[in-house]
This record gives structure tokens, C-alpha cells and sequence, in this order.
């Protein structure tokens, strides 16, 4: 139920666990149901879409009861992200959501940083896309541990997609898990998964301006990694502008300039990793 | 069609808040920086609706300007996208308005 793009519910997502290779689908809580599959009959009915003031549903002037309800149209997927929240919060686990449009290099950056941080660091993965479960291959690869949610139609993950994921993946105590989403810098912004900080991911053979164009993703994010910088002698990328634009819509966001394939960069953000994830009270980067 | 996911949402809360009873308003709250169009929203609000027991609701959406906040010199600006420079020079804008989303209230007999 995307509220963004209209995306069709999830009723088609399915969680994959590369360890036992086993699929499930993602609840189907679709108490409300209705109205999927109306047939649009357009012949002799009106949408008054030419002119939104006139009120012309309203002749009767009927009076009932008002209710005041206040609530907010995401509250139920904001409410089993706060729980996903404690999860990881009980079991001292940094959980990031790595956001960026399809290509920008989510996958790789996670291979390298398994890799690099492998003996330091517990990373487990939930891969997002919508079809497929290539990623998880290849995160599979790298030894870590690793369930795949394919969202169907959907363009994100919602956090009870992620509440289903975490149950087969069991990550364990003192780690990280990495949320790779889908690739999409629209949608994700409005779904809260439960994740302490939304990593967004530009490549620099995407335009600088990409922060102002999709401003609700860099402002909904607190960490901007800017990857394939081994490429800016062969791309038109001002990266000072770029920075600045990330931070007039984000004035806190912090940023990494990396490159995952060369290398470039990636000590800041490791050390980033082993500062933020605490083991009794030190560091896992002063261990 | 952006706004057809959102609607279904709304139809979803407000059927369930409804308790079985006909409903003849539904008030909306919609920030002007939510990235939602009211629009797209009123016209996907009938062919939702039609047989539940919203059908034939009025819709009333209530836009809220945006609203920004300079982290430099607090002042108060309009904000018509989510990123600003105040006239202080600063771009450190906080945005306190305009990203609801929200139903405010529903109409039932």
C-alpha cells in the first residue's frame, strides 16, 4: 500500500532465507481489502476533476456525528517500526537503511564493507527488490548472513516486511544489519522501517543536483554516501554543489565520499561503522 | 497515480473508525510539502470509496502552508519547497509546517 506511488499492497511480497532457501509470503493483514479490483466504468459518471471547489457532492446538507480522529495515514506502519526499533534496540544492534536509485552502488559497498570489516564486525543483510534474489547471491557470498524480500509490485519495504525478514534472519547480538531498499529515492523517505539512521547513496554519475530534486529522501536521511568518486576525472559532477545542496535540504547530514569498487574513502566510513556500534559501553573501533 | 495508494489508506482508516456508520464528511490534513497532491487525491476519493461505507462522502482537504524555521537567526519564512536561504544568508532551515498528513476528522450519521 504505497501511499506515494500507488503501488499495489504487499499481499505479493515474499521473504527468502539463502540459508535454508526457503520462501514465505509476507503477512497478508488485509483486513480492508476492498475496492482492488473495481472495474472503471467511465461511460456516464462524472469525476468532477475540472473543478475541485464546487462542493456538488454535498447538496443534502445532512449533519451526523463528527469525530475527531487525528490520526496520521502511515501510524500503522509507524507503529511496527518503533517496534522493529526495540527489537534492535534489546539486542544492541545498529540497523541502517541504505537508500538510493537503482545502480548507485548499494550492493557493492555492502560486499566491500562485509568483507573489509569481516573479524571486526557482524553485519547481517535483508536485501529489498522486486523481483529476484541476485543480490542476496551475492551477499551470500561474503559469508554473511542474508534474507531477500521481494516486494512484488511494491517500491519499498515496510516495516512489517522487515519485522517478517528479521525473524528468519535472527542477527546476532552486538551487529549490524544492513536494509538494503529498494532502489527508489521517492517512497522510501516516507516509510519508517525501525532503522536508526537512513544511509542514501548518490553515485557521481548521477546529477549533483539530486539532493534538491528528491529533497525528502536527503532530508529524511542522516548519512550521504557519495560513491564512484574514482570516476569524477571522467564525469561532469561538481561535488562541492552536490554537498551543498545535501545540506540546505539536510543541514545535519553527514557524508562520506567513497569508492566502493577502488577503495577510495572507505576508512572514514568503516570508522564511522566501529564508532556507532557500542559493545559494553566501548566502541567496537577502540576493541 | 501517486495518490491512489494514500486513498486506499484513508478509505482503510476511516472505515475501520467509523464503527459500521454511514459517512458523510472526511477531513483531511495535507502538508504542502508532503509530496502529496490534494487533486490526485480528490480524484481517486469517489472511485475508492464506491461501495464502502464512505461512498458519497464529501471530501474537504485542508492544505497546510509550509513553514520553516532559520536555525541562525529563528526567523519564520514561507517555505515553498523544502529547502530555502533565509535573508540572513543561512541555509540551515528547519521545516515546522507542512509535511501533514494526516485524516483531522470524519462526519458520521
Amino acid at each position: 500500500m504505497c501511499t506515494t506511488c500507488g503501488c499495489s499492497d504487499n499481499t505479493k511480497a515474499t521473504v527468502t532465507n539463502l540459508a535454508t532457501g526457503e520462501t514465505v509470503a509476507v503477512d497478508e493483514h488485509h483486513q480492508h481489502d476492498h475496492a482492488h479490483h473495481h472495474t472503471h466504468r467511465h461511460d456516464g459518471h462524472h469525476h468532477h476533476h475540472d473543478d475541485a471547489q464546487s462542493h456538488d457532492h454535498s447538496h443534502h446538507h445532512e449533519h451526523g456525528t463528527t469525530i475527531n480522529l487525528e490520526q496520521e495515514i502511515l501510524a500503522k506502519n509507524n507503529l511496527i517500526a518503533e517496534r522493529n526499533r526495540g527489537w534492535f534496540e534489546g539486542r544492541n544492534i545498529l540497523a541502517l537503511n541504505l537508500v538510493s536509485s537503482p545502480g548507485a552502488g548499494k550492493t557493492t559497498l555492502l560486499e566491500r564493507t562485509i568483507h573489509d570489516l569481516h573479524g571486526k564486525l557482524a553485519v547481517s543483510v535483508i536485501e529489498g527488490d522486486q523481483e529476484t534474489i541476485n543480490d542476496a547471491q551475492r551477499i551470500k557470498a561474503t559469508g554473511c548472513k542474508v534474507v531477500q524480500i521481494n516486494t512484488g509490485t511494491g517500491c519499498h519495504l515496510e516495516a512489517d516486511m522487515l519485522a517478517r525478514g528479521l525473524k528468519q534472519l535472527q542477527p546476532p547480538v552486538d551487529s549490524v544489519v544492513m536494509i538494503e531498499n529498494v532502489g527508489n529515492l521517492v517512497c522510501p523517505a516516507l516509510f519508517d522501517l525501525g532503522e536508526k539512521s537512513k544511509v542514501v547513496i548518490l553515485s557521481v554519475t548521477e546529477g549533483e543536483d539530486k539532493p534538491i530534486k528528491y529533497p525528502h529522501m536527503f532530508r529524511a536521511s542522516d548519512v550521504m554516501i557519495i560513491n564512484k568518486i574514482d570516476l569524477l576525472p571522467y564525469v561532469e559532477f561538481n561535488i562541492d554543489q552536490c554537498i551543498e545542496h545535501a545540506r540546505s535540504v539536510n543541514p545535519d547530514i553527514k557524508i562520506f565520499q567513497l569508492s566502493a569498487t577502488k577503495g577510495d574513502g572507505l576508512d572514514n566510513w568503516y570508522n564511522w561503522l566501529t564508532n556507532t556500534v557500542k559493545i559494553n559501553g566501548e566502541s567496537v573501533a577502540a576493541l | 497515480m501517486h495518490e491512489l495508494g494514500i486513498t486506499r489508506n484513508i478509505i482503510a482508516i476511516v472505515s475501520e473508525q467509523a464503527n459500521a456508520g454511514k459517512v458523510i464528511r472526511v477531513t483531511l490534513e495535507i502538508g504542502k510539502l508532503s509530496a502529496i497532491m490534494p487533486d490526485a487525491i480528490r480524484f481517486c476519493f469517489d472511485i475508492v470509496a464506491r461501495d464502502t461505507i464512505v461512498d458519497g462522502a464529501t471530501l474537504e482537504i485542508r492544505e497546510i502552508p509550509g513553514l520553516g524555521r532559520c536555525r541562525e537567526c529563528r526567523k519564520e519564512m514561507r517555505l515553498e519547497q523544502l529547502f530555502a536561504r533565509c535573508e540572513c544568508g543561512s541555509n540551515k532551515i528547519d521545516c515546522i509546517a507542512g509535511e501533514e498528513l494526516k485524516i483531522k476528522e470524519i462526519e458520521v450519521n
